[in-house]
């Protein structure tokens, strides 16, 4: 290994930061104090330290939690206990933007300017800190806090927080030996304010806001959420909790299998991709072992689901990802959530530890002697890492870009071994399957669209939040944002984004597109992640899409050329649009996008590339918000349709 | 080496220092300079005791194993742990872990050949491979690691003063008269001299006249002002190079010769006897010739008419003389990409492991068998004392590359010149830091360099390089203590004291200021 280590030391803060984590170290080769004989003569490492890598990222964000920010002495720290080369660390460091590399205040407030929230006025609270708090903290290596005291805070700019339905949203960050986060919803300016004044944030609002359909009888997905204590195990299991793992480990993987196969469950992390035969493909592999991940690091702009099930119902996804270990073979499982979501964190953190002392988890799960047990790894602020070959990059301390496929993951996943991954929603269907059997959850709907559905509805209607309906109750556009309370009065839509980021404009005269797998795709647009996202008239397009270029721009890994010039391209070209000053005029403009676009969607690695045009191209030419302005307009006149 | 650990395998590596590829090494055992003896006999000792090792293999294959047994019974955990330093739990686990491998080899490369029992040290590795019977299979045997693409080549072609091309015997009248008859020349028949017995020679008078092809003796050589001396006062000294080297600008002559690599054609041996062909690519620039002309030329001009044989002729006469290479034709070696020796004939494919013959069933086709050797542990010549105590042990920095010839004129972010290697236990002793002169004197002379700290030596022992020789001459230091079987000099180990000289003086905009400061090896 090529160390070539300052040999500067760590602060007592980094240290002790690092070694909570790692342990204290082993010997001097390992970061601790030169002088022993044994040392002068022996030491271990090569592989055994190797084997830590993976250990990188959390022991980064140990650092970043515990110090603020992280420093080159901390980053060599680290590079000395896990034998990684400073060059490579720092590529990881500065990877993620919840880490940063440069030194930053130990309160952070994370203002989110992303869509969802602009569509509720984020943009004004933003001008608003603008001019009274002093301009946002920037990112990266040249970010503008040189000298940091420590009572100081800051306010950045964040891409969507995943709390649509709690608009304008932020996150708070406080480093220090017991870190504090929190999410925080409805943000005012006020409220900013005194957040970075060092008061405390407000209690978390309670959960019933995000499922409007509390109670409600026929919920399967959302049935405790809100109803049952998400932080006791007995209230989890007087609920039915658990039963579905005894009777999965009673019936056996292969017939657990048979189940998923049966019920006909397509992925709902976006993909669609079907279940049972990613299980059946994992399970069938002889190389061990086996891995599962379970995909929780839900950053797609609009989506919110994920954390709701995470927050009010964590045995759920313990258990659901239990029964999956056992069908595939699986022994260990990781649980990688964003690392946005402390409540989430927190609350899986504590099911998990629960599950463990009451023989849920562990080497005897309920005395049958099925090992399994379930690992968190938190993601630091990267949207690529929900991209299912880049999770298995960022959970082994590497960079999270993602991987060429072939191999696909159930050949040749995580450590390079066979991996199921799984979203956080299509996991949480698995306990009814196992229970009511595949054949009755595939007669809930029809074709590849069975059992129940999340949606993730937010901006301008009365009630957002998460609903779930079932297929076959054949929801529709319309149906679903009457279901929210539809948009406020006497204002119109102007366009619905379906799918996030990464998915499909459609205008208000599109409101009957049956929201199923087929009615979608027969309508060319994706459910993607469930995103229903509500742009009333009030609402700048322009802006919007301006931010959408900016987000890919932001969150596209580099990796690829297409997708790393092309992002960029792109939001040059809307940012002309929208400030009046397109090239040669708006058609002009739109040609260009079209044709980046099309190079983005054929040469990209990853969906990420291949989908960052998706929803602008949508909103040009299906929704056509650039009329009536009409193209090749001096001014550009993106104001949208009203 | 570092496609092995990606394939899994396991490293052990026993080095004084904890150097960068010590890192990769699962366990590093830190011995004392030259006590590798110790280790392997300790090692030897404990396999015996355990019943490691393979009396299958030790009775069919091998010779001397009961002296070999008495030999290193002494050796015991306590005994070797305390000749190297190393703590006997490590000591045996690095033996179980070596006997019970499947497969396992030791490599090495200058750390065992550079001492005064050079061909001991090798020794006692090859009696663990023959103890355990890694020996003979794939993924097993003994491995010196070259430095050089083709040193093997040098030896097939009998760049050696005992040996003709293919490795037949000068003293051997029989293979000697084969070439007699073919060169129509008497051969002198008794061995030559190695280079350090030419340096000896040169001493005594009795070598006068010097012909040297691409080595910069003025330079490597261990005592270096002395052998500069003598090539100095040499009648005639020749000097056949690529580079204009200490050594050429000595010479009487310089002879500008092509490099073989991409400028010549003819053959490469490497470390597994694997025979590859180089081809010529470009043309060589100004004067410079291709080797074989200059042969030919300076045969025709001391009477003898050769021709202009392509070096294709020259190695047709090679594989008609020399058996183990008769059936490497130059159309085979390309169709194969290159074959292993000994290949007797055309239809023969290449010997993949040389010792294989020792693990079969019939006796007849064993052979020779392997003989073990009693060798014994005897450290340095030179010992540590109050005026000299510190060991000096000198090697190699990746990024250059012996004498510097061919890697000094370029730049890379790891260069740093040369600096006089300490713990930062000896540099706090001696209160310097980075940067900080220090004058390094040996018995035989006297040095001056820059202090870089490096944490992986140990206390009282200091390392350097021989890259830089124009600044600092390395090899005034070292001893020219030589194993009389090798030739090799002992330029791991002598003793030598330190004196600070000056504080840091540090030129400014230097690119690698930093990393000459407080990098780390």
């Amino acid at each position: 290994m090529d160390l070539h280590l300052r040999q500067s030391a760590p602060t007592d803060d980094e240290r002790a930061a690092v070694d909570s984590l790692l342990g204290p170290p082993a010997s001097a080769w390992d970061g601790g104090e030169r002088g022993s004989m044994y040392d002068a003569h022996v030491a271990h490492g090569g592989r055994e330290a190797r084997e830590r890598r993976h250990l990188l990222l959390p022991a980064l964000e140990a650092l970043q939690a515990r110090v603020g920010w992280i420093s080159e002495t901390g980053l060599e720290y680290i590079c000395a206990r896990l034998e990684v080369p400073p060059a490579d660390a720092w590529g990881v460091a500065t990877f993620y933007a919840l880490l940063s590399t440069t030194p930053r205040a130990p309160r952070v407030l994370h203002v989110c300017d992303d869509i969802a929230c602009r569509s509720k006025g984020a943009a004004n609270l933003i001008a608003e800190l603008e001019r009274t708090v002093g301009p946002a903290h920037g990112h990266g290596p040249d970010g503008n806090h040189v000298e940091v005291r420590p009572g100081d805070a800051v306010w950045m700019r964040s891409p969507c927080l995943g709390l649509c339905d709690r608009a304008p949203a932020a996150f708070l960050q406080h480093a220090g030996v017991s870190p504090d986060e929190r999410s925080i919803g409805a943000l005012s300016a006020a409220a900013a304010k005194s957040l970075l004044g060092g008061r405390s944030a407000p209690e978390q609002p309670g959960l019933t806001t995000d499922v409007p359909q509390r109670g409600d009888p026929s919920l399967v997905l959302l049935k405790r959420v809100g109803v049952v204590d998400p932080g006791d195990i007995a209230a989890y299991r007087s609920s039915g909790g658990f039963s579905a793992l005894r009777r999965a480990i009673e019936i056996g993987a292969d017939a657990v299998i048979r189940e998923v196969i049966d019920s006909k469950l397509m992925g709902r992390g976006g993909a669609a991709f079907p279940t049972g035969k990613k299980w059946e493909a994992v399970a069938a592999q002889p190389a061990r072992p086996h891995y599962l991940i379970c995909n929780a690091d839900e950053s797609e702009p609009g989506t919110f689901k994920d954390r709701v099930l995470l927050d009010g119902d964590p045995f759920a996804v313990v258990e659901a990802m239990t029964i999956a270990g056992f069908a595939t073979g699986c022994e260990r499982g990781f649980l990688y959530i964003r690392g946005e979501y402390p409540l989430g964190v927190e609350r899986m953190q504590r099911a998990i530890a629960a599950a463990r002392e009451h023989g849920f988890l562990g080497d005897d799960i309920l005395g049958r002697g099925v090992r399994f047990d379930i690992e968190i790894r938190r993601g630091a602020g990267a949207y690529i890492c929900g991209e299912e070959t880049a999770i298995f990059n960022s959970i082994e301390g590497y960079r999270g870009e993602p991987r060429n496929k072939p191999p696909f993951p159930a050949q040749a996943g995580l450590f390079g071994l066979p991996t199921v991954v799984n979203n956080v929603e299509t996991l949480a269907n698995i306990p009814q399957i196992v229970l009511d059997g595949g054949a009755a959850f595939a007669r809930t709907g029809s074709g590849s669209s069975t059992g129940p559905k999340l949606y993730c509805v937010s901006g301008n209607v009365a009630r957002p939040g998460v609903y779930e309906l079932p297929f076959s109750a054949a929801p529709t556009l319309r149906s679903l944002i009457d279901l929210a309370g539809g948009v406020p009065s006497g204002r119109s839509i102007q366009a619905v984004l379906l799918g996030g980021a990464a998915g499909v404009f459609v205008g208000p005269n599109e409101l009957d597109i049956p929201l199923t797998f087929e009615g979608a795709r027969a309508a060319k647009v994706t459910l993607g992640s469930g995103v229903v996202l509500v742009f009333d008239d009030q609402v700048d397009m322009a802006a919007i899409l301006v931010r959408i270029a900016a987000f890919f721009r932001d969150e596209s890994c580099g990796q690829c050329v297409p997708c790393r010039v092309g992002t960029v391209r792109q939001e040059e070209a809307l940012c002309r649009i929208s400030s009046g000053r397109p090239l040669g005029g708006v058609a002009q403009e739109v040609a260009l996008l079209d044709e980046v676009g099309l190079a983005m969607k054929d040469a990209s690695i990853c969906g990420l590339g291949q989908t960052a045009y998706a929803a602008i191209e949508s909103a040009i030419h299906r929704v056509g918000v650039l009329k009536p302005a009409g193209y090749g307009s001096s001014n550009g006149g993106m104001r949208g349709r009203s | 080496m570092l496609k092995g650990i990606q394939n899994g395998a396991t490293l052990y590596v026993v080095d004084p220092r904890r150097t960068t590829s010590a890192a990769w090494g699962d366990v590093w055992l830190g011995l004392n300079v030259g006590s590798d003896i110790a280790l392997a006999n300790t090692m030897a000792r404990e396999i015996i005791h355990a019943g490691l090792h393979d009396m299958n293999f030790i009775g069919r294959g091998t010779t001397g194993f009961e002296a070999y047994r008495a030999a290193v019974e002494p050796y015991t955990l306590d005994v070797g742990s305390c000749a190297t330093g190393v703590p006997a739990d490590v000591i045996r686990d690095a033996a179980h872990r070596y006997a019970r491998a499947d497969r396992a080899m030791v490599c090495w490369t200058l750390g065992i050949t550079e001492h005064h029992n050079a061909v001991d040290n090798v020794l006692a590795l090859i009696n663990l491979a023959l103890l355990t019977g890694h020996v003979g299979r794939y993924g097993c045997g003994c491995n010196p690691l070259r430095g050089q693409n083709n040193v093997q080549g040098g030896g097939d072609m009998g760049a050696l003063p005992n040996k003709l091309p293919g490795f037949q015997d000068v003293e051997n009248d029989e293979q000697r008269t084969k070439y007699e008859r073919a060169w129509g020349r008497d051969i002198i028949p008794t061995e030559g001299w190695n280079l350090t017995e030419m340096i000896d020679a040169m001493d005594r008078g009795a070598l006068t006249a010097l012909y040297v092809i691409g080595e910069n003796p003025a330079q490597s050589d261990a005592d270096v002002s002395h052998v500069t001396h003598l090539l100095e006062h040499l009648d005639h000294l020749v000097v056949q190079e690529i580079f204009l080297t200490k050594t050429a600008q000595l010479a009487s002559v310089v002879l500008p010769s092509a490099a073989t690599w991409a400028e010549g054609e003819g053959t490469v041996t490497n470390s597994e006897r694997r025979v590859q062909r180089v081809r010529k690519a470009i043309q060589p620039p100004g004067e410079a010739r291709d080797e074989i002309w200059i042969m030919s030329e300076l045969a025709r001009r001391l009477g003898y008419d050769w021709g202009h044989p392509t070096a294709e002729d020259v190695w047709n006469e090679v594989r008609a003389l020399s058996p183990q290479l008769a059936g490497m034709t130059y159309a085979r070696l390309e169709a194969l990409g290159g074959i292993q020796w000994p290949c007797p004939d055309e239809s023969h494919p290449g010997t993949k492991f040389l010792h294989a013959r020792l693990w079969d069933d019939d006796p007849a086709k064993r052979g020779k068998l392997a003989a073990f050797s009693v060798v014994q542990h005897e450290g340095p010549v030179e010992q540590t004392d109050d005026a000299y105590p510190f060991v000096l042990t000198t090697g190699r920095r990746l990024e250059s590359y012996n004498t510097g010839v061919q890697t000094g004129g370029y730049g890379s972010p790891l260069h740093r010149g040369e600096t006089v290697d300490l713990s930062p236990e000896d540099a706090s002793r001696l209160g310097v830091g980075p940067g900080d002169v220090l004058r390094v004197t040996s018995r035989r002379g006297s040095v001056e360099a820059p202090v870089h700290i490096d944490r992986g030596l140990r206390a009282g022992t200091v390392f350097m390089t021989l890259h830089f020789p124009d600044e600092v001459a390395t090899n005034v230091l070292t001893i020219n203590a030589t194993d009389p079987r090798s030739g090799t000099a002992e330029f791991k180990a002598c003793a030598v004291r330190l004196e600070p000289v000056r504080a840091r003086r540090m030129p400014a905009g230097r690119r690698d200021e930093r990393l000459a400061a407080t990098g780390d090896d």
